[in-house]
């Protein structure tokens, strides 16, 4: 298989640039310009295609859930790593609280502390979790989850249902708390003798 | 090879120093002539019919190591470190090249792999990895480094070897084609301005990466160091964003997407973001900065007594080449500057040298950078003067010394 390769070049360059044979194949404009994509439908790459923009809900698909059925589909799939009310677990830490804590020296790093968007939450359990079967919620048990983990925080009351509409809607007290890149933020000096 | 009249002299005066501490062995062993070793006097092992070539076994303990200071109760996401300490030159071999997944290491079958192109193109568009193959590659040696690396050792010195505190850092030749090539295959909507990276593997890892970026020297990599990357590197493609952070270097990489915004994800502001002093978070803080830090002797070594000493470590910048290191054996009063060992590349570990008679008494080593945008690798101090300093620090790149005691043992000095 690997040895056919350069025969393939050969074979596809040779097609393409008859009259050009004599040059190498590195600067063979037919090998510059070669393209060997091949063309799909958007539609066929939509079991890949899970990614919202989290800032507006972009991606996020139909679907419901609210926070009583979040609690089910956690304590029974969740709850071995992360603990009891998401308070945390033989596994992960907290995922409640947190929020206030950014202006002290023990920061508490929770979704509900620190993501500026609630749709964050669908998309990293869609994606990621449970760990030991990511992309195995349904998006009715993604939204429910986010809800619970919402309601923990104090985001959302209980009788919340997270949606397309509603999930992007939710204030998160982050949401103003992130700055761009503007390193470089140190100015040091090369000091090379009697440095203080 | 470059080297000034003043590098020559160095050279003269290590090869002059290493020869004296020869004939000061020699003298010590008078009287006991050299014995024939066994292994000269016997055949040794016969070339087996195939095989892939292993360390010597007297080289086991060149091993990644878990941390052990900042332990996880779980390994799938977690990470292990190269032993840069044991490193010689500034490629990391593959197998030691440092890990950090977000849910353990797929082994992906080349064969049913695919990369998707789409979003805002005019032709989304299918690859296999023999298609990417197809293309005319592209080999750079560039450093890798985790946006974490050194996160433990800022307020208290928590490592004991420079593995644990640098050794979220790797070098090697990637070889790979250009995303840009890929993207103008498929056709960029001017209006296109990020780029999304996802993985194949089990936390789909996703990252946003600004398009110019992408189009300037973004690489779409499958192999390191002459050979098809390894399952825990990415197997059988990864992105590789020269200079940046490492988790934005997305392995087994399947799908790019292209769009006009970027998407905030869990792993661009819950992580890799940085805590400032006013309790806001820094996003999209891509680039490593330029960063130094000395191998040997480094924590855990012990100097067996005064003499001369090649110090030796390595040095980086994500914004381009390595212009200059300094060193400092007197805790930061007085640096020389140390001999670069070429090839200095672009974004690229460089080695630095520079011979060092150690007289015995207490020392405190260190190095410092400087990169070819002028920026000087700074303090610890200067980087909390900047940000803040608490929980899991990410880009600290300040200057790192070791405390040489009187008995010669090296130990960590952040603080």
């Amino acid at each position: 298989m690997r040895s056919s390769k350069p025969l393939a070049v050969v074979l596809v360059v040779a097609a393409m640039t008859s009259a050009c044979a004599a040059f190498s194949l590195s600067r063979s404009p037919a090998t510059a310009d070669a393209k060997f994509g091949r063309p799909i439908a958007e539609a066929d790459i939509a079991p890949w295609d899970i990614d919202i923009r989290t800032s507006t809900g972009k991606g996020l698909p139909p679907g419901r859930g609210g926070v009583a059925e979040g609690k089910a589909v956690y304590d029974a799939k969740c709850l071995a790593c992360h603990g009891p009310d998401a308070k945390g677990g033989p596994v992960y830490g907290s995922m409640v609280g947190g929020i206030g804590s950014f202006t002290t020296n023990t920061r508490v790093l929770t979704p509900g502390s620190m993501y500026p968007y609630a749709p964050i939450l669908f998309d990293y359990i869609r994606r990621a979790m449970p760990m030991d079967k990511p992309l195995s919620l349904t998006a009715n048990e993604v939204y429910a989850v986010s809800a619970y983990i919402l309601n923990l925080n104090g985001l959302v009351p209980a009788d919340a249902v997270m949606d397309q509409t509603s999930m992007p809607k939710v204030q998160m007290p982050n949401r103003a708390g992130f700055i761009l890149d503007d390193r470089p933020d140190t100015h040091a000096v090369r000091c090379m003798k009697n440095c203080p | 090879m470059r080297l000034g009249r003043r590098g020559f002299l160095r050279r003269s005066a290590l090869i002059a120093g290493t020869a004296l501490a020869n004939l000061g062995v020699a003298r010590t062993a008078a009287g006991a002539p050299l014995e024939v070793p066994p292994t000269a006097k016997e055949p040794g092992r016969g070339i087996a019919e195939t095989s892939y070539g292993s360390p010597s076994k007297y080289e086991s303990h060149v091993v990644r190591h878990r941390s052990d200071v900042l332990v996880n109760r779980q390994n799938l996401s977690d990470w292990s470190m190269t032993p840069i300490q044991h490193q010689h030159g500034i490629v990391t071999p593959n197998g030691v090249i440092f890990e950090r997944h977000h849910a353990g290491v797929p082994d992906i079958d080349p064969k049913t792999h695919r990369l998707v192109i789409h979003g805002m193109v005019k032709q989304p568009l299918i690859f296999t990895i023999d298609d990417i193959l197809r293309y005319p590659s592209v080999s750079r040696f560039h450093f890798l480094e985790c946006s974490g690396n050194t996160l433990t050792d800022h307020s208290k010195a928590a490592s004991k070897t420079v593995q644990q505190s640098h050794g979220l850092l790797s070098g090697a030749q990637w070889t790979g084609v250009p995303a840009a090539r890929l993207l103008n295959e498929a056709g960029l909507d001017p209006a296109g301005k990020w780029v999304l990276f996802e993985g194949a593997d089990g936390s789909n890892h996703t990252r946003s990466i600004p398009l110019d970026k992408v189009m300037d020297d973004v690489l779409l990599v499958y192999a390191a160091n002459g050979e098809m990357l390894r399952p825990e590197n990415g197997y059988p493609l990864r992105a590789f964003i020269p200079g940046w952070e490492g988790n934005v270097s997305v392995k087994w990489l399947r799908r790019i997407k292209v769009s006009d915004q970027p998407w905030d994800f869990r792993s661009e502001t819950a992580r890799y973001t940085d805590p400032m002093p006013d309790g806001k978070w820094r996003k999209f803080s891509f680039v490593m900065e330029a960063k130094s830090v000395i191998t040997r002797p480094s924590g855990g070594m012990r100097l067996p007594g005064p003499g001369l000493y090649e110090i030796l470590g390595f040095a980086w910048s994500g914004r381009g080449k390595i212009r200059a290191v300094d060193v400092s054996v007197d805790a930061g009063r007085n640096w020389r500057e140390a001999e670069l060992t070429e090839p200095v590349l672009d974004k690229s570990l460089a080695q630095f040298r520079l011979p060092w008679t150690w007289d015995g008494t207490p020392a405190k080593i260190q190095s410092r950078a400087v990169d070819s945008t002028g920026y000087v690798q700074p303090t610890i101090q200067d980087v909390g003067r900047a940000r803040a300093l608490t929980g899991f620090v990410q880009h600290h790149n300040a200057i790192f010394p070791w405390a040489v005691s009187a008995n010669g043992e090296v130990t960590n000095a952040i603080v």
